[in-house]
């Protein structure tokens, strides 16, 4: 009788792919509940959008390259990314949106490299990209927390003004980011940057009411929630610590530099960090594996360059986010990262 | 040092990269005492168990041995014996399933119990600090003590170091899960452990010993550290437990912080560390005098119930561990030898237990699964920093893969000591351990590929070399004689001797036709011949001499050489000799007169033959039957009769000096034969001591082939006798002759044939042996044909005898005349077949032979080669045909 024969080792640590992707997804829970409760039901209905289109597009690609189906689509991995672009785009942004960044994501991104692992770009930061050059307004029209919306909107309107553009009485969306103040509400980020440029100083734009505090409204709670999942990702030990605080650190060092130079000029640290997708994306976005540099000493320098570039585009640039650019740009640079950071092999004497 | 050596006793640790937590489960098996099991029937102890080489086996099957009486020798610094598990016979020795992942049969002894387990003598030597060191090592060698750690690296090696021992290490970290073997030898045997230490300090004068166990081992520190209370430099260091601490190059540098350099052993840098199981064997060796033979196993896995640590003699086959343990028989599907992480698979029940077997765990479908499907790497990274030799298993990984070999190495692939750590992190399920062994089996392979082509090409460039000396060699002589060959014909009134040689040709044929009246005169005139009998001995003589020259020369290169030289003369000379013969015979027409002294001399030829088993004599055969292959085609030139003179003109002309015989030759043929002959002359012509042995040579065979010719001879004139003698009923006389033909030509016939097989069997090339084996095919066919001539010619002769007292005259007359007019017939077929193929034929075996010597010289030109043998084997049919026609 012969045994069944096997390679070791024969224990395997119990986190798959699939979970990994999963533990990530739950991640993003208290940050997605904390972006409805301010800016509405939207991200709850991109979040259908985006991920069911994700899943579609996986199968269809692997069905078309020959691939085992059920294995891949299983791995989470494509509900995943269309997750991370669902929570990116503006709640109230029109369906094809979602739906054209997701195939995009996949079929382009991600598949046409080879699939899972073999894809040099973050697919939501690239389709992100794609999206914002693409469309600029739709991807810009944020709405305003909800507390400072005039009109309230109920599940059914919003659902109609992302499929028809319009809510069930005919508001469109335009006037849906009126603000109280009658002035079209943006990000903070974005305010800042369009007052900045107007010849306003920081702190006058403070005052607007969109800022709570000198902190962007809602903007705050948000990026505290992704925070919150990103640490339980790290203790989880799903991702590493090196990224997230190299990118934070390089981006907050920076902009506190600045605003010790010229106070007027720029956002505070605290703004910059709390703002827009710095929180989501050190812990989200830059932390994919698949794009990210991997190893150790490669990962502080891949969250560093990212953070540096995240802060020379808000700076100088015209756009007033920047993670989705800075992380495309980081992207290409990993090959390089990974090689020149080898760690030094046992025994091999210091290098 | 000295600091290095302060920080550890004052118990600083450091840590290594990496490192994985595996479920531990040690609680399965640690609980209870170490056991023995009953004896089994029989034990295989595999002959080799340790790195190193192979040993001489000291017992034989049949052979009764006490337990402990040693099974194999130990012959060098690298090998440790094997001893008799218990006393019993031994039974079959022979490859064995064996405890390696593949499971490859490994030659190993059997020993059926006999069920005493009696001892041999045995001699402690608890005293073993009065011997000199060398002795203690030697003692630990001849017990047969190997790592019983993992590597089954010969223990005394270690202890023999290059550099004075700093730290003795001694490893009872036991960082794979399930493994209890060492822990419990350290709770059961603290002290024994100790006195094992002892002897190896003794050895090794270590300024301090570490004792390194995992801190999930409480009792065993507990009792190592009561066990070495007092003795002031051993120290236990506890380690915490991560996967693999217990790697022999992981646990130097958390106990030291130094790594073992790439391409180096923990003793260069005055580290020597001893695995605890090892130095409880050690302790056995030189306190009782006990060899290895056993060792703690641990016997382990949810599907055992009765899991735990086992006594288990070296060579105990699993079936046997398995059939007395509790354990749910329908699930053991698998038995892991070693740990999860390191084990591997074994193939079957047969396999035994060794050295290094220090655990087999049988575990359940749901506490080990099996592993999923491999999924597409995400680039985690996890592999990486799990990897303690700081590796980047993913890009090793990726390259493996991708087969791309020499970049997998720029990652250092060898430097990977497959922990498995990487494997066992990886979310996607890659394999990544299995992938990097066939890795390095695949890079290991091409090395050695790559070794073999250089060797290889050395060969082939020396060849070339050689070659081209030869060829140049050949072109100079080439160039010398072409020019001796100059001047002789400046000198020589060479025009003429052409004129007269086509003159020769012209008149060769005239005479054909008058052949048949020369035989009856021959037969007429027919008396004995001395001469020809003192030539033949002196052939005979001659070529004894031959065999000598060739034996004496020492070198077998050389005696191929000659060999092959010896070939191609042959084939030359018996060209020439048909040429040179049928040429002479008709310009100086000689009394053909000694067809009966032929007659006589043939019998002898098997005599001749006779198999010496010499390679000189290989040669002369194989010239011999060459030259008759080429005979055959004389024959087709010549008829029978003419042949029969014409052999008798050679036979004259043998006393000559063989000059003229290449001078005729050269006049006669064409340039191959040219080059032949000077390729030929030039070979003999340096030393003047070959060209004799040479010349010699070339009689020899002449004179052989001379005997040979006259058999044909014989026949022929057998045939012309009978259609001449027959008509005037010269009966008796007739039958007489054809008697002796017919005794000669069946004698001589298996003698042939025999001597043709020999030839095939000696002859190197199988190719050319088959063209040969073609060539003494057609020769006996067409010899038996003859005979069947012969013996037809016979009862026809006996009829005819019978017939003649009465009216039969007439008869007989009208049978000769049927006789005659097939005789005639014959000759006539052969006249016309034989003179267009056979002259076309020469032609062609002259190309034949020269491409044939040719390839003598330069045995590897095959395409000649083959043509060659195609040639011939293509005439070799053609005669045959011709024959059977
Ligand atoms: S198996 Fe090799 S590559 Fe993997 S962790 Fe161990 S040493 Fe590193
Ligand atoms: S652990 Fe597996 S999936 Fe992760 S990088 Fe290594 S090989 Fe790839």
């Amino acid at each position: 009788m012969s045994f069944k024969l096997a390679s070791s080792p024969h224990t395997r640590k119990n986190n798959k792919t699939a979970f990994v992707m999963l533990t990530v997804m739950s991640a993003c829970i208290p940050g997605i509940l904390t972006q409805a409760y301010f800016f509405g039901f939207g991200v709850f209905i991109q979040l259908a959008i985006c991920m069911s289109v994700a899943l579609f597009t996986e199968y269809a690609c692997l069905k078309w390259r020959n691939k085992p189906i059920k294995r891949s689509l299983t791995d989470n991995s494509a509900l995943l990314t269309g997750l991370l672009l669902a929570v990116s785009i503006p709640p109230l942004a029109p369906w094809w949106i979602g739906a054209i960044g997701t195939l995009f994501a996949i079929a382009l991104v991600k598949q046409a490299y080879g699939g899972l692992g073999q894809n040099i770009f973050n697919p939501a930061m690239a389709a992100y990209v794609l999206l914002l050059v693409s469309f600029p307004l739709s991807m810009t029209s944020w709405l305003p927390a909800s507390s400072l919306m005039v009109i309230d909107l109920n599940f059914y309107d919003t659902l109609s003004t992302i499929l028809t553009g319009y809510t069930s009485q005919g508001y469109s969306l335009e006037q849906l980011r009126s603000g109280i103040d009658g002035l079209t509400m943006a990000t903070p980020l974005d305010a800042i940057k369009t007052n900045l440029l107007a010849g306003y100083t920081y702190n006058e734009t403070l005052s607007l009411p969109i800022f709570d505090n000198g902190i962007g409204k809602g903007w705050f709670y948000v990026s505290l929630a992704y925070l919150v999942g990103g640490l339980y990702l790290l203790k989880k030990r799903i991702i590493k610590w090196q990224i997230p605080v190299s990118f934070i650190g390089t981006l907050g060092f920076l902009t506190l530099v600045t605003q010790a130079v010229n106070a007027d000029g720029t956002g505070s640290m605290l703004l910059h960090l709390t703002s827009g997708a710095t929180c989501f994306a050190a812990f989200f976005i830059l932390t994919d594996p698949v794009s990210a540099a991997t190893t150790n000493k490669g990962r502080l320098i891949y969250g560093a360059l990212i953070g540096f570039l995240v802060f020379i585009i808000r700076q100088f640039g015209g756009y007033p986010d920047a993670v989705a650019f800075a992380v495309l740009l980081a992207n290409m640079t990993v090959p390089l990262i990974d090689y020149y950071t080898q760690p030094k092999v046992f025994g091999h004497g210091d290098k | 040092m000295e600091s290095l050596l302060e920080k550890i006793k004052a118990g600083v640790l450091w840590d290594f990269p990496g490192g994985v937590h595996p479920p531990q489960r040690k609680k399965l098996s640690n609980q209870t005492e170490i056991s023995l099991l009953p004896l089994a029937e029989h034990y295989w102890v595999p002959v080799k168990q340790h790195i190193g080489a192979v040993n001489h086996i000291l017992v034989a099957s049949g052979d009764k041995v006490k337990k402990g009486q040693a099974l194999t020798a130990f012959n060098d610094k690298m090998s440790v014996p094997v001893h008799a598990p218990t006393s019993g016979t031994i039974g079959k020795i022979e490859p064995h399933v064996s405890a390696h992942p593949s499971g490859i049969p490994a030659l190993s002894i059997q020993i059926i119990a006999d069920g005493l387990d009696e001892w041999c003598e045995i001699s402690p030597k608890i005293h073993f600090r009065t011997l000199p060191k060398s002795d203690v090592i030697g003692f630990i060698q001849a017990a047969g003590v190997a790592g019983l750690g993992g590597a089954a690296f010969p223990t005394h090696v270690k202890q023999t170091p290059n550099q004075p021992c700093e730290i003795l290490l001694i490893n009872g970290v036991e960082c794979e899960p399930y493994i209890t073997s060492d822990d419990r030898v350290m709770r059961e045997h603290a002290d024994e452990v100790i006195h094992g230490i002892e002897v190896l300090a003794y050895i090794l004068e270590p300024k301090l010993v570490v004792i390194a166990i995992e801190d999930n081992k409480p009792e065993a520190i507990n009792a190592m550290e009561a066990a070495c209370a007092g003795k002031a430099n051993f120290v236990v260091r506890v380690l915490p437990t991560k996967y693999p601490a217990g790697g022999e190059k992981q646990i130097i540098q958390v106990i030291t912080n130094m790594e073992v350099p790439k391409g180096k052993i923990s003793a260069d840098i005055g580290v020597v560390s001893q695995n605890v199981g090892t130095v409880y064997a050690i302790y056995k060796a030189i306190y009782l005098g006990e060899p290895l033979i056993d060792r703690v196993v641990t016997v382990t896995g949810e599907n055992i119930e009765t899991a735990g640590n086992y006594r288990l003699p070296i060579g105990t086959p699993i079936a046997h561990v398995l059939n007395h343990v509790k354990h749910d028989n329908q699930h053991n599907e698998r038995v892991i030898m070693g740990g999860p992480m390191m084990g591997f698979t074994v193939l079957n029940k047969q396999v035994p237990v060794t050295k290094i077997t220090n655990c087999l765990l049988i575990p359940t479908q749901q506490e080990l699964p099996d592993a999923p499907p491999e999924q597409a790497c995400i680039r985690c990274g996890e592999c990486a920093d799990a990897c303690p030799a700081s590796l980047l298993p993913q890009q090793l990984y990726w390259h493996s893969k991708a087969k791309e070999h020499d970049k997998a190495q720029a990652y250092n692939l060898f430097d990977c000591i497959e922990c498995g750590a990487c494997a066992f992190v990886c979310p996607s399920d890659i394999p990544l351990v299995q992938y990097y062994r066939q890795t390095k089996a695949e890079i290991r392979e091409a090395n050695e590929e790559k070794i073999k082509a250089e060797k290889a090409k050395e060969r082939f460039e020396t060849r070339n070399a050689r070659l081209e000396r030869d060829k140049q060699e050949r072109l100079d002589k080439h160039k010398r004689s072409a020019e001796l060959r100059k001047q002789s014909l400046n000198t020589d009134q060479s025009a003429q001797d052409k004129i007269a040689a086509a003159m020769a040709r012209a008149k060769a044929k005239k005479a054909q036709k008058n052949s048949t009246n020369d035989i009856t005169k021959t037969d007429q005139n027919a008396e004995p011949n001395t001469l020809e009998n003192t030539t033949l001995e002196n052939s005979a003589v001659e070529k004894n001499a031959v065999e000598s020259n060739i034996s004496q020369s020492n070198s077998p290169i050389k005696n191929k050489a000659q060999e092959a030289i010896a070939r191609a003369k042959a084939k030359r000379e018996a060209k020439l000799n048909n040429n040179a013969s049928t040429e002479e015979q008709n310009t100086t027409a000689p009394p053909s007169h000694k067809v009966e002294s032929d007659l006589d001399h043939s019998p002898n030829e098997p005599v001749e033959a006779d198999p010496i088993k010499s390679k000189a004599q290989a040669a002369i055969a194989r010239a011999k039957a060459k030259r008759e292959a080429k005979l055959k085609n004389a024959d087709a030139t010549a008829t029978n009769s003419q042949k029969a003179s014409a052999s008798d003109s050679a036979s004259q002309k043998e006393a000559e000096p063989k000059p003229e015989n290449q001078r005729a030759a050269t006049l006669t043929h064409d340039s191959t034969i040219d080059s032949n002959n000077d390729e030929i002359a030039s070979t003999v012509s340096p030393i003047k001591l070959k060209a004799q042995a040479a010349i010699a040579r070339a009689k020899a065979k002449k004179a052989a082939k001379l005997a040979e010719e006259s058999k044909p001879a014989a026949h022929s004139s057998a045939e012309s006798d009978k259609t001449t003698l027959e008509p005037k009923t010269a009966a008796d006389q007739t039958d007489e002759q054809v008697d002796e033909h017919l005794q000669t030509s069946t004698t001589n016939e298996p003698t042939e044939i025999s001597e043709a097989m020999y030839q095939t069997e000696l002859e190197i090339d199988p190719i050319k042996s088959k063209a040969q084996a073609a060539i003494a095919r057609a020769k006996a066919k067409r010899q038996q044909k003859m005979a069947e001539q012969a013996s037809v010619t016979q009862p026809e002769n006996a009829k005819a005898e019978a017939n003649i007292q009465f009216d039969a005259e007439a008869k007989s007359r009208a049978k000769a005349a049927i006789e005659r007019a097939k005789a005639r017939r014959d000759q006539a077929n052969q006249l016309a077949h034989g003179g267009e193929t056979g002259s076309s034929s020469i032609t062609n075996t002259t190309t034949a032979s020269s491409l044939d010597s040719e390839s003598g010289n330069s045995e590897d030109e095959n395409a000649n080669q083959v043509k060659a043998a195609k040639v011939k084997a293509a005439l070799a049919k053609a005669k045959a045909k011709r024959q059977k026609s």
